[in-house]
């Protein structure tokens, strides 16, 4: 794979607004032809990130590259190879929704493949005659989707876009960032919808207090975590409490409970197989555990009970 | 089974008194929203109505005096249409004569904007829903709006009541309970419009052409008769006010006519307000085209903003013909009192009396143009905190090109308002169109200035923005009774349009045109380099 430069580069980047650290130190680096994912909680400082990279803000320090461009001083050339959804689509109220999507798109620079505007609005069952607030909160997030999808851009910037649209909708939303990625195009995805993520994203970044605390690809991530195991053994354990990378460790009798940083996996499975093992049971990983172990103030400990739900 | 169902249609039809649960709350979240605007609103109409006995005081001395001003007042057609006729020759009289339509106005205003800042824009915003999900009666909204600006307008009679029992208490109680009559009959009014629009902009404008053709129909009126029997007069809720005849034995059966106007448009906007949907009008919206031809900032700022200078373009125009009519008749009067000769003056120059009528109705269209060049500028601010200004300027469109094209209009719209308020002029006058049609451009650097500190405080931040109506309100007011008041030449010269040359009949000047145009250039040009260099809001 020849390495093309990122389309995405950031690094140490920092805004504050007032008071607020809105950014403090974020990196992000997004590949040319991936689909990465943004995550973070509520308030971690995503949408000022993607506004940074929109040139609607100006970064107080740090350095960002867009498409090989300065976001701020050449925010028109850039922006002439990007599409833009944000997560709440405000609409003109004497503006047809047709008429948006092509004014989006003529704004762009090039104008939209009509083709594929027909063929999107369609997919997206949308009706482009509608005017303003007389759409949905899902149906105005359809307007910039179709907008953005049937422009011909190098880099799309999907801020939690697909809030509001029903599970048929977001099968296609799904699809069209797909056939996105399968032309070449880049996709940076802010989203809190953890099967969108799965589904989708080649590698994710999370942030959290507006700093990078995680970034690969979801295998890379899923390493980080720990898998919970239960066993019934044949005799008592033996030294399993001092095994590195366990946790919320239970024995009682020969049944064992606990869970292990996934890449300390290994030790963990010699030791209990040197007791020898009636029954084993072991849970990956879920992403939700990944994500709220995240999500959450830095805590030492996981969570104790399981959080499959 | 129609045992069960009779009961809930039942329910469903009347809704008892649970239609207005929650009113109190509401009345009481509405005024802490309006804690600034009302007590400003009523305390600059109030002040304005107050500083007006003194003044008249200093200028009409003796009672002789005032008795020859009032007689040539009311025999003079042009400025019983300005102001209406006037019934006493008293302090009180002439002070209810000169500022009760115009204080009348104020009110009507305030009260539109609070109506549709309570309802229309509540439903439009989306903020509506959200509150009548909660123990909210389908009718407590409405009517919490009505209260606030029923509230607004009894603090406001109360304040003109008091300031000015001194001068005789029934008239000031008349004047007073008048003014707001005015005001609550256009708060309901409003209501009703607002159940018509889906839009709140179009509410405000639509009930403002209304207040605008109260006031026309009343001057019609008033310019026809001279003693306010005229039946347009009498279909004006502003010729009520000058009907009702504060400090010339008051009329008070007339204070019926606001109560019925009042209540009668209230229920009718109640009935309709039970009819329709929240968020829904009975104007529905047409579909739109399916693609668009919309391609450029330039063509979308037009589109969103050719309504408003469609409407300014006609009202001024109709306006400039109006007054242009009434110009010759100006010229009767004045004559021999030197006061209010030196008043006109200071207003409009010296020189011919038409002149001197014409250079103010010119001087008022050009502080009148202020109030568009700011809302147009301020279109900016609308469409970036309602962060449809954030996916604009995320495609490949300049800061400048997509301001600069909202400005193009604003500032561009000026010229072409105050160009047809002069054509209108000179029409309805018939004579002097180059003059004249000159004079109404030279008012363009002056509204310009005020459009360019509009630039410049939204360039600055957003939340500055809404500061622009301030400065507009203050020059408009400083030009409107400044000369009246005799304030100080310092304070006139603070508004930009106290500097323009008093024309047509004075000289002109060319050294304030450039110079005004200057200013308006160099804030034009700091404002957009804030545009260009602040964070965009959220």
């Amino acid at each position: 794979m020849t390495k093309a430069s990122p389309a995405v580069e950031v690094s140490a980047l920092h805004k504050s607004f007032g008071k607020t650290h809105a950014l403090d130190g974020l990196d992000l680096t997004v590949e040319t032809g991936e689909v990465h994912g943004f995550l973070g909680p509520n308030g971690a400082g995503k949408s000022t990130a993607i506004r940074v990279l929109l040139g609607l803000l100006r970064a107080d320090s740090g350095t960002a590259r867009i498409l090989g461009r300065d976001p701020w001083a050449d925010a028109v050339e850039a922006h002439r190879r990007i599409a833009y959804v944000p997560g709440d689509v405000t609409l003109w109220r004497n503006l047809s929704g047709g008429e948006v999507i092509d004014l989006y798109g003529r704004l762009r620079g090039g104008g939209l493949d009509s083709r594929r505007r027909a063929e999107l609005i369609d997919r997206f069952e949308l009706d482009p005659t509608k005017k303003g607030r007389t759409y949905s909160k899902g149906n105005r997030q359809k307007v910039a989707l179709v907008a953005a999808f049937a422009s011909d851009v190098d880099l799309l910037i999907l801020d939690e876009p697909t809030s509001g649209l029903d599970p048929l909708m977001e099968e296609v939303f799904q699809r069209c960032v797909a056939e996105e990625r399968d032309r070449g195009r880049t996709v940076l995805l802010s989203s809190h919808i953890l099967s969108e993520v799965e589904e989708l994203c080649d590698r994710v970044s999370i942030i959290r207090a507006g700093r990078t605390v995680e970034s690969g690809s979801l295998a890379d991530l899923r390493h980080l975590t720990r898998t919970s195991i239960t066993a019934e053994l044949a005799g008592a354990p033996n030294g399993l409490a001092r095994l590195p990378g366990v946790h919320d460790l239970d024995v009682s009798g020969n049944r064992v409970q606990l869970q292990v940083d996934t890449d300390k996996l290994d030790a963990v499975l010699r030791s209990l197989t040197a007791s020898g093992v009636r029954s084993l049971r072991s849970t990956p990983p879920t992403l939700e555990e990944l994500f709220l172990r995240h999500y959450q103030d830095e805590t030492p400990s996981a969570p104790a009970g399981t959080v499959a739900r | 089974m129609s045992a069960t169902a009779t009961p809930a249609a039942f329910a469903a039809r009347s809704g008892g008194a649970r239609q207005l649960a929650g009113t109190g709350t509401l009345l009481m979240f509405n005024l802490r929203r309006d804690r600034v605007m009302i007590p400003v609103w009523v305390a600059v109409t109030a002040l304005l109505v107050l500083s007006l006995p003194g003044s008249l005081e200093s200028v009409y001395s003796t009672p002789a005096e005032r008795a020859e001003i009032a007689r040539q007042l009311l025999t003079n057609s042009s400025l019983r249409a300005t102001y209406g006729p006037v019934f006493s020759d008293s302090i009180g009289g002439l002070t209810a004569w000169r500022i009760g339509g115009y204080a009348a106005i104020l009110a009507g205003v305030m009260s539109l904007l609070v109506v549709v800042r309570h309802t229309r824009d509540e439903e439009e915003s989306g903020r509506q829903e959200l509150i009548s999900s909660a123990m909210v009666g389908r009718r407590a909204p409405l009517t919490a709006a009505l209260l606030t600006a029923l509230v607004a307008n009894a603090a406001l009679a109360l304040l003109i009541t008091g300031g000015l029992a001194g001068r005789g208490a029934s008239g000031a109680l008349a004047l007073g309970l008048g003014v707001a009559g005015v005001g609550t009959a256009f708060a309901t009014l409003t209501a009703i419009v607002a159940q018509f629009t889906e839009s709140a902009r179009l509410a405000k404008g639509l009930t403002g052409g209304l207040l605008g053709a109260a006031f026309v129909l009343r001057a019609a009126g008033d310019s026809a008769t001279d003693d306010g029997s005229s039946a347009l007069t009498w279909i004006s809720p502003i010729g009520w006010l000058e009907n009702l005849r504060p400090f010339a034995d008051e009329r008070w059966w007339v204070l019926g006519l606001f109560v019925a106007a009042t209540a009668l448009q209230g229920w009718l906007a109640y009935e309709l307000a039970g009819r329709r949907d929240v968020g829904m009008s009975f104007v529905p919206t047409r579909p739109g085209p399916a693609t668009g031809r919309l391609g450029t900032a330039g063509a979308l700022a037009w589109r969103l903003q050719r309504g408003a200078v469609l409407g300014w373009s006609v009202g001024f125009f109709a306006a400039g013909v109006a007054f242009g009519g009434l110009t010759k008749g100006a010229a009767d009067l004045v004559g021999d009192n030197a006061k209010t000769r030196q008043i006109i003056e200071r207003m409009g120059g010296q020189s011919s009396i038409e002149d001197a009528f014409l250079a103010t109705m010119v001087g008022m269209f050009g502080m009148v143009a202020a109030l568009y060049v700011v809302s147009s500028v301020l279109r900016l601010h609308a469409e970036e905190t309602s962060q449809r200004a954030e996916p604009i300027l995320a495609n490949a469109v300049g800061r400048l090109r997509w301001a600069g094209s909202h400005l193009v209009i604003a500032f561009g719209g000026a010229v072409l308002i105050l160009l047809l308020s002069g054509l209108g002029l000179a029409l309805g006058y018939g004579q002097e169109l180059g003059p004249v049609v000159g004079a109404s451009l030279v008012q363009v650097p002056a509204v310009w200035v005020l459009g360019g500190l509009a630039v410049l405080l939204y360039g600055l931040s957003p939340r500055l923005a809404v500061g622009a109506w301030g400065v507009a309100g203050f020059a408009l007011l400083v030009g409107w009774i400044g000369p009246a008041l005799d304030v100080p030449q310092a304070v006139l010269d603070l508004s930009p349009f106290g500097h323009l040359p008093k024309v047509p009949g004075g000289e002109m000047s060319w050294t304030p045109v450039l110079v005004l145009t200057g200013v308006a250039v160099g804030l034009v040009s700091a404002g957009l380099a804030g545009v260009r260099r602040r964070d965009v809001t959220a």
